[in-house]
């Protein structure tokens, strides 16, 4: 169940963002900030594979906390999905996680597709985007 | 209205507001309305106000009232804009103009609150208001304050005339009001709607009457379906199409629709979710359909209609990939399936009622199918499905299963077709076919993977024979094709084509004879050189011509399937099987006679045969390929048993009748089981002997060799639905065996 899913673009500015609103959002916000630097130390990384399709990457910041796991996912556009999952009730798998980014994938080609929609504009247009992100948010893993 | 005085004022001031939901409140307690009991009931109770309704019915409000009080204003009402900085509690002369501008400010504003109700639910709250006489009246000053717009139509249970009337008004507005986006004032029209109540503000009697006969008029426009498209609107919006696109079929680029609908000076926002509900298939393209819908939910916008959260069914484009209609049966009840289907030709609603209505043909053929429904999750799709694949002659080549972009359809169409093949062949068990030639496949048997086609193309020609599963000739075509590979010269290798063999035998039909004869002893020795020879007959092709002299064309016919199919690759040789196998599928239709001519025949037969089998001979060959494959997965399970029934159908005298039945051997292990088919081959092989043998020596070598082929193919199908059911089963447990999994694995983490 992600808790926070969020959309960077490119240069790295928040395109979505939206959490669960539990706890203080900005904490959230804070920590899908810091998991930038580490999802843009992993596209240099690779070189030669231009960008892997989906990277994941666990317990990115806050070992402490026994949840909140960050996951990171990359576009051949390079635009970012970082999603903060809670992991506290199940563990979720790793496919699961990977049909979350590819579902987040769609639907965000499916705005783009939107010809009123500007890339670079916030996705706040998109009721199905919306709608698929709660979805997201409200499953129960 | 007059009960408030605002009509005196001018305006809805704030008194006359307040006094207007003084009323409000009278009329939801059920009190009637009269100055008095504004100050006789003090205490009311406070009226009842759902924002979204009201925003709805403010809407709507605004849209007759607007259309009664300000023709003039009306014009402005057009660009929404305008309007939009206005209060909404304004002059009520403004009022019409602010509420549909309001409205579209509420879009922006309240978000929330708007899309919540999709147009047809606020003809209904609209009905409650309009019973309300003065209620009617005070709802146009209403609409300015949308939040506080009362549940008028709860309170008001009242006529049904009234809220018929309307719900008809509903419709009108945008069907009337189309025209508007191209800035037409449509003022003109919508005073022959709303003559009356245009008019009478002053008394409620007036309005009340007006406000009755237009949602008379209203109401039978369109009851339940305010989003259908008129056939005056289709026309406009294809006339619009043309504009950008002169090819009705082809696509409109987004961009040029972005900047079409720009035009229309909605909120960029607004037309985001317009295309978002508009481009069904979201490929930045808009069709006909997809335009016309777009155009429609942007009038209806711009008229003061929230924009429905899902796309109305009316407005659905109709898509060949019926699971749409799956869509649309999720789509709000409030988009009535009642008039849609039957009303507006265009308007293509893809539901099922629709469905059904427009195809009622379909469905009759779609009820064959219905059998394998159960498999789908949706009647719906499968019905579709069918209706899609009706056309087709069922009893030819499988339908290719290419959905259009219906992903999940495409689950249903692999299941159709497979249904569909089993269909064909009355075979329930065609996609355990289809299992078994996975699992043959995993065998390490090539053909099986033509297999698998092949029977579904064979299924087409020869329907219940390919299906024949004997154990014994499972084994036989198993041993056959190990048998294959070993003799180069008849046949290479069973899993890969077997080309040349083939041919030479089935033409050396005595060498072969003899080979067979042996062989069928040695059958699952291996030593079938010979056996193999005439095997690889059946498996290549070669098998045709003896099919046709086997006994029992469905008995041969999966032979020789089965022969062909193993030894596709090797055209030439498939070519003499090919015309055996065509006797094989054309073998119920020429009865006895084919299985007189076995090998004398043969070459007669070749050429008789050749273009029919060569059709078939894909399929019988695939299937052949198939069946071997199983063969060599039932060899092994039932080797022993093979052995035994290998032997047994070795035995026609003629050769190729010998080759024939081997192929069908081959055939018949591979093809699914059937018991029924075993039985159709066990009657057809009985009057196979029947049929006067050319040859006469042969013929009690070809009744003989048709018993044994009758028997082996009782045994093979014997095995076949046995392995089948193993299959089965192994195929529950690890079904099980993944869900003990996956329901072990979130623990494994505590």
């Amino acid at each position: 169940m992600a808790v926070c899913v969020a959309v960077i673009a490119k240069e790295n500015y928040p395109l979505y963002i939206r959490s669960v609103p539990t706890e203080n959002e900005l904490k959230f916000h804070y920590m899908v900030h810091t998991s930038l630097d580490v999802v843009d130390e992993k596209i240099s990384a690779m070189g030669k594979a231009l960008v892997d399709q989906r990277e994941l990457y666990l317990g990115l910041l806050y070992p402490t906390e026994d949840y909140k796991k960050r996951y990171g996912y990359v576009t051949n556009s390079k635009v970012k999905f970082v999603m903060v999952v809670d992991s506290s009730n199940t563990a979720l798998r790793d496919n699961e996680i990977r049909s979350m980014f590819r579902k987040l994938h769609n639907s965000y080609t499916d705005v783009m597709c939107n010809p009123f929609y500007n890339p670079g504009d916030r996705i706040q247009s998109s009721r199905a985007f919306d709608s698929m992100v709660t979805s997201m948010m409200i499953q129960v893993c | 209205m007059e009960l408030c005085g605002a009509t005196r004022l001018g305006y809805f001031g704030r008194s006359q507001f307040y006094i207007a939901l003084k009323l409000v409140a009278v009329a939801q307690s059920g009190f009637p309305l009269r100055v008095e009991s504004i100050n006789t009931v003090k205490d009311l109770p406070l009226p009842r106000f759902v924002a979204s309704k009201n925003e709805q019915e403010s809407r709507h409000a605004a849209s007759y009232s607007s259309d009664s009080e300000n023709q003039g204003s009306y014009s402005g009402v057009i660009p929404p804009p305008p309007g939009r900085g206005q209060v909404k509690k304004g002059s009520v002369s403004h009022d019409t103009v602010q509420s549909r501008t309001s409205t579209d400010q509420q879009e922006p504003a309240s978000p929330v609150v708007s899309p919540q109700q999709s147009p047809p639910a606020s003809p209904h709250t609209w009905r409650k208001h309009n019973r309300h006489p003065s209620g009617g009246n005070g709802e146009r000053p209403l609409a300015g304050p949308g939040p506080f717009w009362s549940p008028f139509g709860d309170a008001q249970s009242g006529s049904a005339a009234g809220d018929a009337m309307w719900s008809g008004h509903s419709p009108p507005p945008p069907q009337e009001n189309w025209v508007s986006f191209a800035d037409t004032p449509p003022t003109s029209t919508l005073l022959t709607m709303h003559p009356a109540s245009v008019q009478d503000q002053t008394t409620v009697r007036t309005v009340a009457s007006a406000t009755t006969a237009n949602e008379i008029r209203r109401q039978s426009s369109s009851y339940d379906d305010p989003w259908k498209i008129t056939d005056e609107q289709r026309q406009y919006y294809v006339n619009q199409f043309k504009t950008i696109q002169p090819d009705l079929n082809g696509f409109i680029p987004g961009s040029a629709a972005k900047e079409f609908f720009t035009k229309s000076k909605l909120p960029i926002l607004e037309l985001s979710h317009i295309w978002e509900l508009s481009d069904f298939d979201k490929d930045g393209a808009l069709t006909l359909d997809e335009f016309c819908a777009a155009f429609h939910l942007v009038v209806a916008r711009k008229n003061g209609y929230d924009l429905p959260e899902k796309l109305p069914e009316s407005l659905m484009p109709k898509l060949i990939d019926l699971e749409d209609s799956a869509d649309v049966g999720d789509q709000t009840g409030e988009v009535g399936y009642s008039g849609s289907p039957a009303e507006a030709p265009p308007s293509k609603s893809p539901s099922m009622p629709s469905l059904n209505q427009t195809w009622p043909e379909m469905n009759q053929s779609s009820e064959q199918w219905e059998t394998f429904s159960e498999r789908s999750s949706s009647s719906q799709t499968l019905t579709q499905f069918d209706s899609n694949i009706a056309p087709a002659d069922p009893d030819t080549a499988i339908v290719h299963p290419v959905p259009i972009r219906m992903t999940p359809s495409k689950i249903h169409m692999q299941e159709m077709e497979l249904k569909r093949t089993g269909s064909d062949h009355t075979n329930p068990t065609s996609p355990l076919l289809v299992k078994t030639s996975d699992l043959s496949e995993e065998n390490k048997i090539n053909s099986s993977v033509k297999f698998a086609s092949g029977n579904t193309v064979a299924d087409g020609y020869s329907s219940s024979d390919s299906f024949t599963s004997d154990p014994e000739q499972i084994g036989n075509n198993v041993t056959r094709q190990r048998s294959h590979s070993g003799t180069s010269p008849d046949n290479t290798a069973p899993p890969p084509p077997p080309p040349r063999p083939q041919p030479s035998h089935s033409r050396s039909s005595s060498l072969d004879m003899n080979r067979t004869f042996t062989v069928t002893t040695d059958f699952y020795v291996h030593t079938g050189q010979q056996q193999a020879g005439v095997v690889a007959h059946p498996p290549a092709v070669p098998p045709r011509p003896q099919p046709s002299q086997a006994p029992g064309p469905t008995v041969h016919r999966p032979v020789d399937a089965e022969g062909m199919i193993t030894h596709t690759s090797t055209s030439p040789q498939q070519i003499p099987e090919q015309p055996n196998f065509a006797d094989f599928s054309q073998f119920e239709v020429f009865a006895a006679s084919n299985v007189n001519e076995e090998q004398d025949d043969e070459a007669e037969k070749h050429p008789e045969v050749l273009p029919v089998e060569k059709a078939s001979d894909p399929a019988s060959s695939l299937r052949v390929a198939k069946t071997d494959s199983k063969i060599e997965e039932k060899t092994a399970a039932s080797a022993p048993a093979n052995v035994g029934k290998g032997t047994t159908p070795l035995a026609p005298p003629p050769k190729p009748v010998r080759r024939r039945l081997k192929s069908e051997d081959e055939l018949r292990p591979e093809v699914d089981e059937h018991t029924q088919k075993t039985g159709v081959l066990a009657g057809v092989l009985a009057s196979q002997p029947s049929i006067p043998r050319s040859v006469g020596k042969d013929k009690k070598a070809i009744q003989a060799s048709i018993r044994r082929n009758k028997e082996t193919n009782t045994v093979l199908a014997r095995l076949n639905s046995e392995l089948q059911q193993q299959l089965k089963d192994v195929l529950e447990e690890r079904i099980s065996l993944e869900v003990q999994l996956e329901q072990l694995r979130p623990f494994s983490h505590l």
